[in-house]
């Protein structure tokens, strides 16, 4: 009872959240402009703006004007209520259910059920549509999820469940803390039955497509833009003031820094050319907003091979670099130099107390030489490896910073080796590599998005760390009332084992015209919403 | 020419199958698969995409599905962008690059013939030495530097003319990547012309044309300029297809939704159905405009027979 209450009370203050801040909320005395229309950089094309079908950040941007999922992000980050105005959870934490908002309705007027969510959800698992994001319904522990993505079991084996028109059920296999956080990533989102089944893939097509967002397709044209319109059906469309969002898929950073300054794209994508970047931020400063990402760039060590099987070696290569010429120097655009693989911006975690980035470079330096004497290299016997990064002008930079501050620090031999990007993945997957380049994004806002890379058996573990102690410590955090000691105790493991080097945590960097009200974005998983946004006179 | 145009047809279908065949085991041996992202994909949910694109049949097989599909004019689905199929993204991206390159075709022969024209009869006075530097200047300026160059004047600081974007063509959203698109054709295209022209020029017809008192305009358009174009057209065939078929830089920097983008995404995303596609239709075409350059031969100049 007392659960239930602290819930509700839970709900309730997210409520508060919603209605305040997850709208465009114009201050007063601000003039809007006649055209309430806002054009966005968006990398590039989108694979799909199916939400079950999606992949990667451009059709992930789209479908969150397009769609409206459980729950959202408020622009500090935080979790605040989508189509479920609130949610419960049982006492042995393994059914959520969520409760949907009567006033949700489709584009084309027909309300949002929990039939869609089900349906959705369903979809996302089902072989057949072979999701590349059906994993995630497995992270997030719905039940069955695994047996359904390996044929054993058919979809409608689903933990989920329509209890009636409004209310959305799912059970898990095992209780996970961080479960509705999980529910803002775009594959979740819920997609309307009647139109996919009478459809097919022809249903995300500028007239045909229906969706239950803020905003609705217009048009499309591959490689050009995607053009959005105001959802009239939109359960709080009467705070939307925006009446059109254009998305323009321009990969290159200095065509789509040309675009901004020709007034053609108000508000850029993620990254901003480099060599452009002391210019923008000495002639655009009040437009350029940097915002801490839940991202971290690092070297793996393969260490199932000699030289760095051994332990000695790769702290000696790690202590060697020096962050802070990385991120001051080539990269400048307010990086944070780090020892650690998560981010301190994710939620509910503290970094832990590292010795080491509380000694000087050179001192750092001295204890590198000393240990890779012991590891029984030296300037007859020099250590020679290869690093692989794939071709890219920023990660070329930072290879060769690096690879030089080892030669002089250690007097070690580097090649460098650039590969092309699937070539570079490959390679790295099979354990082609001494040393390679290596980056994550956060997939949601806890750090187990981050320390699972290296548990033993992730996909991503390029290192192949194997560590029983670590991977029992991430599965202790996750039955844990308070994780935050788990999550601790793993990042001192990895400073231990070294694995990796962790180098920086990136940002955001983007330019917004002066003209666009209503940006403040400070969600470290850089998850907009154009609806957030008005126009202002200019 | 019938038989002309009959033999070129039973010699097209097999060059043609050779290519597919090349291109499709090319793209199936190059490192990594459409589905290898940085998260490598669980074993099960791999085994799905893969059973779903065929991609779990022996490499032979996938060849003769693919060879099948093809006959029914079915160039299979995008294996990047899953809400097209190859045939869609086609349709679409097509116009959108012939369009562009046919105007830029246009322009590049009316200005490259008149100045390689104009250069070859005033040959070594100053406007031979003008146009020539100005075509040499369009030679060695690479597209990606002419093309921001004239983005940063026209559309930044004048804000003249768009600085990207193509909205079906609109007339402002041609002018700066067909300029872009035309300048390297128009250089090379007048120097191959003035080369040709002097040579013509010195021909004995040529001085028996001018022995008999003929007007100059008259000796150029009625005797010269014939035989003048015939190493511009042999030029211009290969060239046509490749303008057409789209640019990825010009694409790229004015964010145009063509045919040149859609490749080097392409083979950069391993869209093995897409390269394909595009292949095929960059191969037709080519094969289609070489044939109509000897048919054109034979047209110019009649010592050229086919039999």
């Amino acid at each position: 009872m007392i659960l239930k209450k602290i819930s509700h009370a839970v709900c309730m203050s997210f409520l508060c959240i919603g209605i305040a801040t997850h709208a465009a909320v114009v201050p007063e005395g601000v003039k809007l402009d006649k055209e309430q229309r806002l054009i966005r950089g968006n990398g590039s094309e989108p694979a799909s703006i199916d939400p079950q079908k999606i992949e990667g950040t451009p059709g992930s941007a789209i479908a969150r004007d397009l769609f409206e999922g459980l729950v959202s992000n408020a622009q500090d980050g935080s979790v605040i209520p989508g189509v479920a105005e609130r949610w419960d959870v049982s006492k042995d934490k393994m059914v959520y259910t969520f409760h949907l908002r009567k006033d949700a309705h489709w584009s084309n007027g027909d309300p949002v059920t929990a039939e869609d969510f089900v349906y959705a959800f369903q979809r996302g698992v089902d072989p057949k549509l072979a999701s590349n994001y059906a994993w995630y319904f497995e992270l997030a522990a719905i039940k069955n999820a695994g047996a359904i993505i390996n044929g054993k079991e058919d979809r409608s084996k689903l933990g989920v469940k329509a209890v009636d028109g409004h209310t959305f059920q799912v059970t898990l296999e095992k209780p996970l803390p961080y479960f509705v956080k999980m529910m803002v990533h775009t594959t979740t989102y819920p997609v309307p039955k009647k139109v996919v089944e009478k459809l097919g893939s022809q249903w995300t097509r500028p007239g045909k497509m229906v969706s239950n967002g803020a905003f609705k397709l217009k048009s499309w044209v591959v490689n050009e833009k995607i053009v959005l319109e105001r959802n009239a059906e939109y359960w709080d469309n009467k705070h939307t003031v925006l009446n059109e969002v254009v998305f323009l898929p321009i990969q290159e950073r200095n065509a789509e820094l040309d675009r901004y300054r020709a007034n053609e794209v108000y508000l850029t994508y993620e990254r901003l050319p480099i060599e452009q970047f002391k210019r923008i931020k000495k002639e655009m400063a009040d437009e350029l907003h940097i915002t801490s990402q839940a991202s971290t760039y690092y070297y793996s060590f393969y260490t199932r091979k000699k030289p760095f099987d051994d332990v000695k070696v790769r702290k000696a290569l790690s202590l060697a670099i020096n962050r802070e010429v990385i991120t001051d120097k080539i990269l400048g655009m307010g990086q944070l130099p780090t020892f650690n693989l998560t981010p301190a911006n994710i939620d509910g975690f503290k970094a832990p107390e590292n010795n080491i980035a509380k000694l000087s470079q050179k001192e750092r330096n001295e204890m590198a030489k000393k240990l890779l004497a012991e590891a029984g290299y030296s300037k007859d016997k020099p250590l020679s490896f290869t690093l692989l990064y794939n071709t890219d002008d920023n990660h070329k930079k930072i290879a060769v910073a690096i690879a030089s501050m080892w030669k002089k620090t250690l007097g070690a031999k580097v090649s460098l080796e650039n590969q092309e990007w699937k070539t570079y993945l490959d390679n790295k997957r099979l354990g082609n590599f001494q040393v390679a380049r290596a980056g994550w994004n956060g997939d949601y806002n806890e750090a187990s998005t981050m320390l699972d890379l290296m548990t033993s058996k992730n996909s991503l573990n390029d290192p192949k760390y194997n560590n029983p102690e670590y991977d029992q410590l991430l599965v202790n955090a996750v039955k844990a009332e308070n994780p935050g000691e788990f999550y601790l105790k793993a990042e001192q493991l990895l400073a231990r084992d070294v694995p990796i080097a962790p180098i920086y945590h990136d940002v955001t960097a983007r330019l917004v015209k002066p003209f666009v009200g209503g940006y403040h974005n400070q969600d470290p998983l850089n998850n907009i919403y154009s609806k957030d946004y008005y126009i202002i006179k200019h | 020419m019938l038989k002309l145009i009959m033999r070129r047809l039973v010699i097209a279908v097999p060059t043609l199958l050779i290519l597919i065949a090349i291109s499709f085991f090319l793209m199936h041996s190059a490192p990594g698969s459409p589905f290898t992202s940085e998260r490598a994909l669980p074993a099960e949910v791999l085994a799905n995409i893969e059973a779903k694109y065929h991609l779990n049949e022996p490499v032979w097989k996938q060849f003769f599905i693919y060879l099948g599909n093809l006959l029914q004019g079915d160039l299979g689905p995008s294996f990047k962008y899953k809400d097209y199929t190859v045939n869609e993204l086609l349709a679409q991206a097509f116009p959108v690059s012939a369009k562009l390159g046919i105007a830029s075709f246009v322009v590049a022969v009316l200005f490259g013939v008149t100045f390689g024209v104009v250069a070859a009869i005033r040959q070594n006075t100053w406007i031979d030495y003008t146009s020539m530097t100005v075509a040499m200047t369009g030679v060695v300026i690479p597209n990606f530097v002419l093309a921001p160059l004239m983005v940063l004047i026209f559309a930044i600081m004048y804000r003249w003319l768009p600085a990207g974007g193509w909205n079906d063509g609109q007339f402002k959203y041609m002018i700066l990547p067909v300029i872009a698109m035309a300048t390297h054709y128009i250089a090379a295209i007048a120097r191959i012309t003035r080369g040709s022209m002097i040579e013509v020029l010195n021909s004995n017809y040529i001085r028996t044309a001018r022995a008999k008192g003929l007007p100059g305009g008259y000796i150029i358009f009625r005797h010269a300029l014939r035989p003048t174009l015939l190493p511009v057209v042999s030029y211009l065939g290969p060239a046509f297809v490749g303008i057409i078929t789209g640019s990825v830089v010009i694409e790229t920097i004015f964010n145009i939704g063509g045919v040149g983008q859609l490749f080097v995404n392409g083979a950069l995303n391993r869209d093995y159905s897409m390269v394909m596609g595009l292949t095929i239709l960059i191969g037709v075409l080519t094969i289609s405009f070489n044939a109509i350059v000897d048919i054109l031969y034979g047209l110019i100049d009649p010592k050229i027979r086919y039999a």
